[in-house]
């Protein structure tokens, strides 16, 4: 299935500059690994080392988050539109907490 | 290796400072506006924002999707660019902690300023590198607001 995946700004110099990429897929998991087997840059900042998608990285298939449906197995269906939107977190190392 | 020099207007950089001090001893957040292009970046105006880290405000902030979203609209309705986010260390250095280099996005300038006892101090800007291993300074240059014509 083609879908197509918006780009967030922070991340489209590594992605050819493009505000969004078409790739053939039938779920998130296969969409973001496609994107990523085209643009190898973008793993680093998607994925920790382990894999997973970095917590500050928020994925969407039509404005539904992902967590809320099967995560990386949530399904895709021709015409879909997978956003990756950023959260922004950050703090100074003061204090024990996490 | 140090970035080009992100020009910031006088007036944003007084509304980041106050915005600090107001929220001290709890960190501040908010987004750059501005342009980015020819090798030049400007901040030109803010959009000040809620630190959704209630659980841990004095040395952790976070912004929501639904508030990068909201930048995004903001930038676009003044047809400015979003370039960046700004937040405060309160009591600490304005330096990029592990936690702010394990957190950042790339491209993005995060301006941090230091709030010393309740008090602006030194506000310094970074962009991380691309293999996310450390962060690039980027110097300051205040500018004047260009008179209206």
């Amino acid at each position: 299935m083609a879908v197509k995946v918006i780009i967030p700004t922070p991340l489209r110099p590594y992605a050819g500059k493009q505000e969004s990429v078409e790739v053939q897929a039938a779920t998130v998991g296969e969409a973001l690994a496609a994107l990523t087997g085209k643009f190898g840059e973008l793993k680093k900042h998607l994925f920790s080392e382990d894999g997973r998608l970095r917590s500050f990285v928020n994925v969407y298939v039509n404005d539904e988050d992902i967590r809320y449906l099967q995560k990386d197995q949530t399904a895709v269906k021709a015409g879909d539109t997978i956003s990756i939107v950023p959260s922004i977190a950050g703090g100074s190392a003061s204090c024990g907490e996490n | 290796m140090s970035k080009p020099a992100l020009k910031v207007r006088e007036e944003m950089l007084r509304r980041i400072r106050a915005h600090g001090v107001e929220t001290y001893p709890h960190e501040c957040c908010g987004a750059l506006l501005g342009s980015d292009g020819d090798g030049s970046r400007e901040v030109i105006d803010l959009l000040p924002l809620a630190n959704r880290r209630d659980d841990s405000p004095r040395n952790r902030f976070e912004v929501t999707p639904d508030d990068v979203r909201l930048a995004e609209k903001t930038a676009r309705d003044k047809k400015l660019e979003l370039i960046g986010w700004y937040h405060s260390h309160p009591d600490a250095p304005a330096r990029p902690s592990e936690y702010d280099r394990d957190h950042a996005w790339p491209w993005y300038s995060y301006i941090i300023v230091s709030v010393q006892k309740g008090e602006p101090r030194d506000t310094t800007s970074w962009r991380l590198h691309d293999d996310r291993a450390a962060y690039d300074a980027e110097a300051i240059e205040s500018v004047a607001h260009p008179a209206a014509i």
